[in-house]
């Protein structure tokens, strides 16, 4: 975790929030229908990520430790909040299609994780590049996920007919499973698997049930 | 570090005070914009139900609000009575709040649709041309399989036959349920009858395919994994079609026509 490497680009491939440690997966499920709603959730998340990582790391030598936790989660609700209230006011109509989830944010758990675990401990400008590097990460899972819904889910990209269905008198039949949230499931699996093929190191060690060690024999349990 | 009660709890105040106040300023501030916001939706689905808007046709928002004022005539009534309720500002009456303030709403009578409450004032639209009205559009909402579906219906203007229905607001299953708001099913609804000729609302989505309105002039295809969904639109619709929702106004509105 806490290589030498860049703590910008770290998090989009080496130790992807999604991909690597497998947080945040709810909200990867429900807004990756379409292309323009993840693409929105993205932004909301990288601007809370941001201002919540900054934010607790400037004050992190000050808030005392047996609160730590409802403070940073204060923090993060009042940015949520503010992030919705700001798409409500500027991006309504993808706002509603968000609906419940922008204010789940809340709860993604790659947001109160970066507090905890980065932000409490690094000043503030790692911190930031911290932030904007596992926002990067989460959003490039949303929106390939998305982009795929979309294009097989409803033939479009981004609302535009790309393969026209045959219901508008095309050809391609879209695939009623990628609208539906197993698909999300689907698309983060074949992610995962490409980018481990991609990068061995990922792979987590095989989990294997062992045989208990004979009694005087120098099994390999340690 | 160890911190007294003391500190512990003034960062706890001051952390919540900073945060309060950044979160009331961002409301304050963005009201203007997210209540015309909600205003323009509202209309480009009235727009959009009344069979104002070309399917795909993507107006601005001074479009919208021409192409609004010039065919649209909101009338804010008193639901239980069905007269005209002049003293309500129709631009900025919140149906939906009112339907929460106690002040401005009363429990509903039991019904199937899962409403609770129901405003003292509703909001109907009379879509005008050559000075004559053309399509009454009514908000509906009830509740379907998983939440609350908010929409508009349009009526023709012997109140008879559906004009339209869209549903603006829901939380139905993505890809089954919410069909309900996608023009294929919405085109299903068109030249159906509502009512009986005692006027009792009759219309009801089935399971499975209707056939044109010649043959089944009160049922609309259901959706293939939506059955639920469609029970509660179908309760939904009659309920505000009934005598607890627009029934007094629109038996009103046959008999003494739409000059107030």
């Amino acid at each position: 975790m806490t290589s030498k490497r860049d703590v910008l680009l770290d998090p989009v491939f080496e130790n992807n929030p999604i991909a690597l440690q497998v947080l945040g997966v709810c909200s990867a499920l429900a807004v990756t229908t379409e292309l323009a709603t993840a693409l929105v959730m993205s932004i909301a998340v990288t601007g809370v990520l941001i201002g919540s990582n900054v934010t607790v790391s400037l004050i992190r030598d000050r808030i005392p430790s047996d609160i730590r936790i409802i403070v940073q989660l204060t923090i993060v609700a009042s940015l949520v909040i503010i992030a919705d209230q700001l798409l409500t006011a500027y991006a309504y109509d993808v706002s509603r299609r968000l609906s419940v989830f922008v204010g789940l944010i809340i709860t993604n758990c790659i947001v109160m994780g970066r507090a905890e675990a980065f932000a409490m401990r690094n000043p503030p400008g790692r911190s930031f590049r911290d932030g904007l590097g596992n926002a990067l990460g989460y959003s490039l899972v949303l929106l390939f996920v998305a982009f795929f819904r979309e294009l097989l889910g409803s033939g479009t990209v981004f609302g535009m007919t790309v393969l026209r269905p045959v219901a508008e008198g095309g050809w391609y039949q879209p695939n009623g499973l990628m609208v539906l949230a197993p698909a999300a499931f689907l698309l983060i699996g074949c992610f995962i698997w490409v980018l481990r093929w991609w990068k061995p190191a990922q792979v987590e060690e095989d989990f294997r049930v062992r045989a208990l060690p004979e009694p005087g024999h120098q099994g390999d349990l340690r | 570090m160890p911190a007294s009660p003391a500190s512990t709890l003034r960062f706890a105040a001051l952390v919540s005070l900073v945060g309060s106040l950044l979160v009331a300023g961002s409301a304050v501030l963005l009201e203007d914009r997210q209540s015309s916001n909600r205003l323009l939706d509202r209309r480009r689905k009235v727009l959009d139900v009344a069979g104002l808007l070309a399917p795909g046709e993507r107006l601005d928002r001074d479009e919208i609000m021409a192409r609004f004022e010039a065919h649209v005539r909101p009338l804010p009534i008193d639901l239980q009575s069905g007269e005209p309720a002049p003293h309500i500002e129709a631009t900025t009456f919140d149906q939906r709040r009112a339907s929460q303030d106690p002040a401005l709403s009363r429990p509903a009578p039991e019904n199937a649709a899962g409403i609770r409450r129901l405003p003292r004032h509703a909001l109907v639209y009379h879509v005008v041309e050559d000075g004559r009205v053309a399509t009454i559009v009514l908000p509906i909402e009830g509740a379907g399989l998983w939440s609350t579906l908010f929409g508009f219906l349009a009526l023709s203007p012997d109140t008879r036959y559906i004009r339209g229905i869209d549903f603006y607001e829901h939380a139905e299953t993505a890809g089954l349920g919410s069909g309900i708001e996608e023009r294929p099913w919405r085109a299903r609804w068109e030249g159906r009858r509502a009512f009986d000729d005692e006027w009792v609302p009759r219309i009801e989505v089935i399971k499975g395919p209707a056939g044109p309105p010649e043959t089944a002039p009160y049922a609309v295809d259901g959706l293939a994994g939506a059955t639920l969904t469609g029970r509660g639109v179908t309760e939904l619709v009659r309920f505000w079609l009934g005598p607890d929702g627009f029934g007094p106004y629109l038996a009103r509105y046959r008999a003494r026509g739409a000059v107030p």
